[in-house]
């Protein structure tokens, strides 16, 4: 086990910096501590956002056998804090700090089949899977779905590695996924591995649970918090401090009240753990809910939340056109 | 790359272990549906049957808290639960149920090592997995041929795993360690011829026209009795990287062509040996005696493995003792023989696949 979670810091040189589609940058590292990444594997890097230091995740697309060389590609986030921003202004020569690769997605090998699913910039993290069940000679199908063939990276590359083994569907050309078709293939010795965007992921989770497959085979990576709706600013509430913070587009809700001087109970900042859990006594608005903890039921209830990356929005359905008039307000009571 | 920096097995002590191998994680009849912990290339595992009965490894540390999965229970099909807080894994190390909570978190699971099972042993692969390819397990077909009947044990061995190696590499060391049973002066009076071949390495001993020292003799009079006189002796060991050495040995009577092929005048056994690093400095030693005479007598098979028993206990000895002096005298460097070729192109292939992995330097 080479790659763990545990972060070994590091420093990266540039090394190329080149666009492989619309809007996305392949980008070259050269390591000072080498550490060979296994499929599914990232680094969190440390980007500059107003000068200040922030940490961002890229998975690794490519590595050679040592790990002397890893390659990330980067998409420039719409609506971005800047973190992607950074990266694309990147130049040879120049030094990040980055972590060794860690694990949070890993390829189990032995599996009698495997379904790989890449949605858009997803394509990276899926890549090298791909490229290790290829030389393991395993029974697998990539399959990479995008808005537009100029936009989905690596497009050539794959093709000529996969051959028949890749099912390319392109929303401009009308050959979009059926998801239930996609599911349908899958049996009990299949294992699904996807990234992409959270209502993709959203649709083959449930059509999986539907199809009553075992949610041990389907494997995914998020690429953190983004959520059915755009992030919007909103006020919270908070009578045990006696604060109200306002929460703005770019901050998340933990991050917020941390700002305020509340002391919050938190660990993974990514919605896996529930640690963060906030209970609701008051809402003008609605919940979007971007944790992993919570089950569809518990969701639904819309009693707590977990204020790492869940937000409140105005709008009760998520659609732009229903979007109400002032800020979400929401109360709530923290551990 | 260069030469040079192949030299340094000379001198290295404490041999650290390649993990892109094939190691015995237990004998077959070890790994049950209770499960077990087993410390290998200094990791802690946890053994256990699947209900179908198919072997599994998982790190022996719960995600959760670290809690050993050995001390917890396996559950339905493939499973094994917690004894802490309940998480129930599956063969894959996946998370299949969280007690506490009504979903799965995605981070929960813990390391899956791939397994083998061969030749009455459960083999395990510690690192990356995508190149566990099943053909890589040593060849030790003996202990499952219909033409060969034998026992053997494990025995804990606190040394490094490459001093096991070194000892069965040269067998000279037998005229002194073990004197009374199969030790007698020719061993290190007689010639021997070293070949490497890629991953394996062969040392051929022939000893002609001698005394059968009494293992030996007794053998003979089980095949032959009331058997007298001189024999031709030979030791054949062969090394299979990273870690096997069976050792094909027997004595026949001295002039009937046994060094031409012909051991029909003879007994033949295999010593089948294969050492799993516990730590760097302790090892499990799992060993069998097979013989191809008498194949269907119990007397004959509990005989031998007592009898080897007692004589690698003397082995065990010694090298505990070796590895306690080389730790109390860390400025002293090992010295190489002529004898010692064998061992000493083992320790220059384990190397050379230390170096694939990036781990050299580690050992320098
Ligand atoms: C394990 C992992 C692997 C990843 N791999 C890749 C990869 O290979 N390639 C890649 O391009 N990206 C990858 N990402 C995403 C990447 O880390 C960054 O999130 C991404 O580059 C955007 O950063 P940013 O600062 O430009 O944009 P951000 O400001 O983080 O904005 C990104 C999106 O998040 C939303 N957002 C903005 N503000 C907030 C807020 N306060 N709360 C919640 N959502 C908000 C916006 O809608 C926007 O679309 C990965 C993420 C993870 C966790
Ligand atoms: S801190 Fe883990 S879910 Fe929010
Ligand atoms: S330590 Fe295993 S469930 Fe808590
Ligand atoms: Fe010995």
């Amino acid at each position: 086990m080479a790659a763990t979670n545990i972060e070994t810091w590091q420093s990266a040189t540039v090394e190329q910096v080149v666009p492989v589609a619309d809007g996305i940058a392949r980008i070259v590292l050269e390591p000072s501590l080498p550490l060979k990444a296994e499929p599914g594997s990232h680094v969190d890097l440390m980007v500059e956002i107003d000068g200040e230091p922030v940490k961002r995740s890229y998975s690794v697309v490519e590595s050679n056998h040592d790990g002397t060389r890893l390659v990330i590609s980067v998409m420039k986030a719409p609506l971005s804090r800047g973190g992607s921003t950074f990266m694309h202004g990147l130049v040879p020569g120049q030094r990040l700090e980055i972590t060794q690769p860690l694990q949070n997605f890993p390829l189990r090998v032995g599996a009698r089949r495997y379904i790989l699913l890449a949605g858009g910039i997803g394509i990276t993290a899926i890549a090298n899977m791909a490229a290790v069940l290829k030389r393991l000679k395993a029974d697998y199908t990539l399959v990479y779905v995008g808005r537009s063939r100029s936009a989905m990276a690596y497009l050539a590359e794959l093709s000529e590695l996969h051959g028949e083994r890749l099912e390319v569907h392109v929303d401009d050309e009308g050959s979009s996924l059926s998801v239930p078709a996609l599911v349908g293939r899958a049996d009990a010795d299949t294992e699904l591995y996807m990234c992409g965007p959270i209502r993709l992921m959203d649709a083959v989770r449930r059509t999986w649970v539907e199809c009553e497959l075992d949610l041990p085979n389907l494997r995914y990576e998020t690429f953190g918090n983004s959520g059915w709706y755009d992030p919007e600013e909103f006020i919270v509430r908070v009578p045990k401090f006696d604060l109200e913070v306002t929460v703005p587009q770019g901050r998340s809700m933990l991050e917020a009240l941390e700002d305020a001087g509340a002391e919050m109970m938190f660990d993974c900042r990514k919605g896996e753990c529930g640690l963060c859990e906030v209970r609701i006594t008051e809402l003008s608005g609605a919940i979007d809910h971007r944790d992993v903890f919570y089950s569809e039921r518990q969701q639904r209830l819309g009693t707590k939340m977990n204020c790492c990356v869940s937000r409140a929005v105005t709008s009760p359905t998520g659609s732009r056109s229903d979007a109400g008039a002032g800020p979400a307000v929401i109360t709530i009571e923290p551990n | 790359m260069t030469v040079v920096a192949t030299t340094s097995s000379t001198t290295n002590k404490v041999l650290p272990h390649p993990l892109n191998a094939w190691y015995v994680a237990g004998w077959d009849h070890e790994v049950t549906r209770k499960p077990m912990s087993r410390r290998i290339a200094n990791r802690p595992v946890a053994l256990y049957r699947t209900e179908d009965g198919k072997a599994v490894a998982l790190a022996d540390a719960c995600w959760h808290r670290l809690a050993p999965l050995s001390m917890g229970k396996t559950m339905e099909k493939d499973t094994i639960q917690c004894p802490y807080h309940g998480i129930v894994y599956n063969s894959a190390g996946r998370c299949v149920s969280m007690p506490a909570q009504e979903t799965i978190n995605p981070s929960a699971t813990v390391p899956s090592f791939p397994v083998v099972e061969r030749y009455r042993y459960v083999w395990i692969w510690m690192g990356d997995p995508t190149l566990a390819d099943p053909d890589l397990v040593p060849d030790m077909h003996q202990m499952t041929s219909d033409e060969w009947a034998g026992d053997g044990l494990t025995i804990h061995a606190a040394c490094n795993f490459q001093l096991v190696l070194d000892n069965l590499m040269d067998l000279t060391h037998e005229e002194f360690v073990h004197s009374s049973t199969i030790g007698q002066e020719e061993l290190s009076e007689s010639d021997f011829v070293t070949v490497r071949e890629g991953n394996k390495v062969t040392v051929t001993r022939w000893m002609h026209n001698i005394d059968a020292p009494p293992f030996w003799l007794k053998n003979m009079r089980d095949k032959f009795p009331g058997f007298e006189g001189k024999v031709d002796r030979w030791q054949i060991i062969n090394f299979e990287a990273p870690s096997t050495i069976s050792i094909d040995v027997g004595v026949a009577k001295a002039g009937t062509g046994a060094p031409e092929g012909d051991r029909s005048q003879g007994v033949n056994g295999f010593v089948m040996n294969t050492i799993t690093p516990e730590t760097d400095r302790s090892s499990h030693y799992f060993w069998a005696f097979m013989r191809n005479y008498a194949l269907d007598s119990q007397l004959i098979t509990t005989q031998l493995r007592d009898g080897v028993h007692g004589v690698f206990g003397e082995d065990e000895e010694m090298l505990m003792a070796q590895q306690a002096a080389i730790d109390a005298n860390p400025d002293y460097e090992f010295y190489n023989l002529n004898i010692d070729s064998g061992g000493m192109w083992v320790r220059r292939i384990l190397e050379s696949m230390l170096a694939a992995e990036g781990r050299l330097a580690a050992s320098a």
